[in-house]
């Protein structure tokens, strides 16, 4: 199998008022990213339990991506400022587990931004891409 | 086990134009849990969803998976096909094939790969799902609307009409708010007063509204339906409903020099004052710090003059609880303080003067009967300098104004303008802008009507400084279009100062749990869909507490926020949404670490008895999530240590489910 043949997988989290209406417009707007990406709604990115991202990466996932509302927008007032805080926190132990920063992101986006939710999964893909496979919890990993 | 039947709709070519569909539906077959599954042209059609309903009941459904368009676009349709179909209608997940697959990604195969992925973790969710049903709780019928300003008064008026009794607090001992300091209206030069004092008038005599005046919110608890509030009523030393407001005290009150804060300090009140003529309630009240009576008890004249027999000098505070349904925020606005514009010389000489004192001095009730003449030595003015923007539109300066236009100022100051020049045709009037705004019926108008009709002179450019020499204002101006320095020998400055959110607004949005941006006005639930409430429900914006606004906005606003109040006291129960967090009691210790993380106060703790295993009972302190006031963020979920908090609908072994299924 060669290297630059793999395709990633992505797992995107996007809440319900912003990030995931935003991925719809895009849809609607038919801007093209990778199917790479999978999308799971959630309320609020602030529901994204750091678990559910150490899960996606044991289960062999490449990259995680979380989409809220940008700061001061939320439409639960405050949750995406504890993503900010409980991210940070996460990526930070997940680069010293050798999870490449790359591979994390917390991103903004809007209801409105359909183009820029489009722009974010070809940026954030192409990043991943770029670092192959994700085989540093390879031992960590469930069986599949 | 659930037995789940999958649905995948072809959306006519939207999905099946990218997706195989048959692929789909067939490889959805094997997952677990699945009896069913099939797909057809449009699932939301009546002939879809009567599929729907056909299957469930021949195959015995309890889950549902319609592979479709977004969530966001019929999942409320599919979950009353659910409902009418008889099983739950939160048994029913949604995989976003269109928005999110077939509409992005070009070639079949990829799309009808991805498509498979998404359904799959659709049927893992759907098979952890629970039935939900969504909570019930009855409302109180009756509406606070905090603020009695014409925003206020409006909310006040629009609610009681439609039969709910409503209650009105109000800081000041009068409501009228800013609006009854006011002279004339644009566009159309009518008075103030004229209009405004009928509906306050409206207001007294409506038998549904009480106002408490001289009062403010001390405390809220509670949610929509039920907010329990507690109002402090300030003593004024008078009783209220005893005095007549005839005004015989305010005449005899020897303490005839406290400046009157109605007239922004521009002529002086006794220490028992009535705030102006036709204040509503008409009650006298005794400023506490002025009195001679109150401070050393020596006076006593107003309490041995009063006829009725209302001064009462043992007069205390009085807190009284009220239980509402909905609560009206109505706050207003004040203009900045000028004391960080130093360049202007507001607080060097008594002739620079900002707007709103501006409006005092031309009005007939004001402190110089509507006669225009100079605060300092009562002259009257031959030329009148006013400066735009002063504090708005500040991005240099953002500490010491306000970055955003405050939008009522452009359209005040050609009517101050436009009233000079025809009471006074003599006076030469300047006004210095950044640019003209003019958005509105008749606005634009109105303007130009300043500049062609009255004479206005009206310069492009900024005032850099105001000189006080003499008894002139010097004034150094730019004319950017002319490109040349003015200089300028002013008798009066005015300065529109731009306009903030009143102070007692934040205080209030925390009690409230409602959200503010950062300057401090409160966010409406949706800038364009849903503009006079605010996210947490229950609580509603009137007037310009959540942005800049003029009198006809604000009217039209309070009544947009009456008609949302109305139509939720016209429910006797309120359906929740059940996709709420709840605490697992047998894992909960107590910690309060959701409570620290929920936005909306929706949870308390109590103390609960435990069965131990060696038959002795234990108490412990243990979560509790008020399913009324959750909104299901999930905050909590997170922040919880122990795992005790999941919330229905996205719990958290559903979600891990998607990851797997996805990750798979």
């Amino acid at each position: 199998m060669q290297v630059n043949e793999h395709k990633p997988l992505i797992v995107a989290f996007c809440c319900n008022w912003c990030s995931y209406a935003g991925a719809d417009l895009a849809g609607n707007n038919r801007l093209n990213y990778p199917a790479d990406v999978k999308i799971i709604r959630v309320p609020c990115s602030c529901r994204v339990n750091p678990m559910f991202i150490l899960r996606a990466f044991q289960r062999g996932a490449d990259g995680v991506i979380i989409c809220g509302c940008h700061p001061g927008d939320c439409h639960y007032t405050s949750g995406n400022y504890y993503t900010r805080r409980r991210m940070a926190a996460l990526f930070s132990m997940l680069d010293f587990l050798g999870i490449e920063k790359e591979r994390t992101r917390v991103e903004w986006v809007s209801a409105a931004e359909g183009a820029k939710f489009a722009a974010t999964m070809n940026d954030f893909v192409e990043k991943v891409t770029a670092l192959g496979e994700n085989k540093r919890l390879e031992d960590l990993r469930c069986k599949r | 086990m659930q037995r789940v039947g999958v649905f995948v709709c072809w959306c006519g070519s939207n999905i099946a134009g990218t997706v195989d569909v048959q692929a789909v539906s067939d490889a959805l077959k094997n997952e677990p849990g699945v009896v069913f599954s099939t797909n057809y042209q449009y699932m939301c059609s009546q002939a879809g969803q009567d599929m729907i309903i056909d299957a469930v009941k021949e195959h015995n459904l309890t889950g549902i998976v319609v592979c479709s368009c977004s969530p966001r676009m019929h999942e409320a349709t599919f979950r009353k096909t659910a409902a009418a179909a008889g099983i739950n209608p939160y048994m029913v997940e949604i995989a976003n094939i269109r928005e999110q697959c077939s509409w992005v990604h070009k070639d079949i195969p990829t799309g009808t790969e991805k498509a498979i992925i998404l359904g799959k973790a659709a049927v893992a969710k759907v098979n952890l799902n629970t039935p939900l049903t969504p909570g019930e709780s009855p409302v109180t019928k009756r509406a606070l609307v905090i603020g009695g300003g014409i925003a206020g008064i409006q909310t006040a008026l629009d609610i009681a009409d439609a039969g709910f009794p409503v209650d009105i607090v109000e800081t000041k001992p009068t409501i009228g708010g800013k609006m009854a300091q006011l002279d004339k209206t644009f566009p159309t030069l009518d008075c103030a007063a004229c209009i405004l004092t009928p509906k306050m008038v409206d207001v007294a005599q409506n038998e549904k509204i009480r106002i408490f005046s001289y009062s403010e919110v001390s405390e809220i608890k509670g949610f929509v339906g039920n907010f329990d509030v507690t109002i402090k009523k300030n003593a004024r030393y008078v009783k209220e409903d005893i005095c007549t407001g005839c005004g015989a005290c305010v005449e005899k009150c020897p303490m005839k020099k406290v400046p009157n804060e109605f007239n922004l300090g521009m002529d002086n009140r006794s220490a028992i004052y009535i705030p102006f003529a036709q204040a509503v309630p008409k009650v006298a009240t005794i400023d506490p710090n002025s009195c001679n009576m109150l401070k050393n008890g020596k006076c006593g004249l107003c309490a041995k003059i009063c006829a009725a027999g209302a001064i009462d000098y043992t007069q205390k505070d009085e807190y009284v609880n009220e239980k509402y349904g909905a609560i009206v925020v109505a706050t207003g606005f004040n203009p900045i303080s000028m004391d960080k514009f130093d360049e202007f010389a507001y607080n060097q000489s008594k002739d620079v003067i900002t707007s709103l004192e501006f409006e005092r001095l031309t009005n007939a009730a004001g402190p110089t009967a509507g006669h225009l003449e100079r605060p300092s030595d009562g002259k009257s003015p031959k030329t009148i300098v006013f400066v735009q923007c002063v504090g708005s539109r500040c991005d240099s300066c953002a500490q010491k104004g306000k970055e955003y236009c405050s939008k009522i100022c452009c359209m005040y100051t050609a009517k101050h303008a436009m009233l000079v020049r025809d009471k006074y045709p003599d006076t030469e009037v300047y006004v210095f802008y950044i640019d003209v705004r003019t958005p509105g019926k008749n606005f634009d108008e109105f303007y130009r009507r300043a500049v062609e009709e009255y004479g206005v002179k009206y310069v492009k450019g900024m005032v850099g400084k105001v000189t006080p020499q003499g008894d002139k204002l010097k004034v150094q101006a730019s004319d950017l279009i002319d490109n040349k320095q003015l200089h300028i020998d002013a008798d009066l400055v005015v300065l529109a100062a731009a306009i903030e959110p009143d102070k007692s607004a934040r205080p209030l949005a925390t009690m409230l749990t409602a959200s503010m941006d950062t300057n401090d006005f409160f966010t409406e639930a949706h800038p364009k869909l849903r503009p006079v409430e605010s996210p947490t429900a229950g609580v509603f914006l009137s007037g310009a507490c959540q942005g800049p606004k003029d009198i006809p906005e604000t009217v039209s606003q309070a009544g947009a926020a009456a008609s949302k109040v109305i139509g939720l006291l016209a429910k006797d129960k309120l359906t929740g949404n059940p996709c709420v967090a709840h605490s697992n009691e047998l894992m909960c210790n107590g910690c309060s670490s959701c409570e620290r993380v929920c936005p909306y106060g929706a949870i308390t703790y109590e103390d609960k008895e435990f069965r131990m295993p060696d038959r002795t009972t234990k108490i412990r302190r243990v979560a509790l999530v008020n399913p009324a006031v959750c909104q299901g963020c999930g905050a909590c979920t997170v922040a919880c240590p122990s795992g005790a908090m999941d919330l229905n609908g996205f719990a958290s072994n559903q979600i891990m489910a998607e990851v797997d299924a996805i990750c798979k």
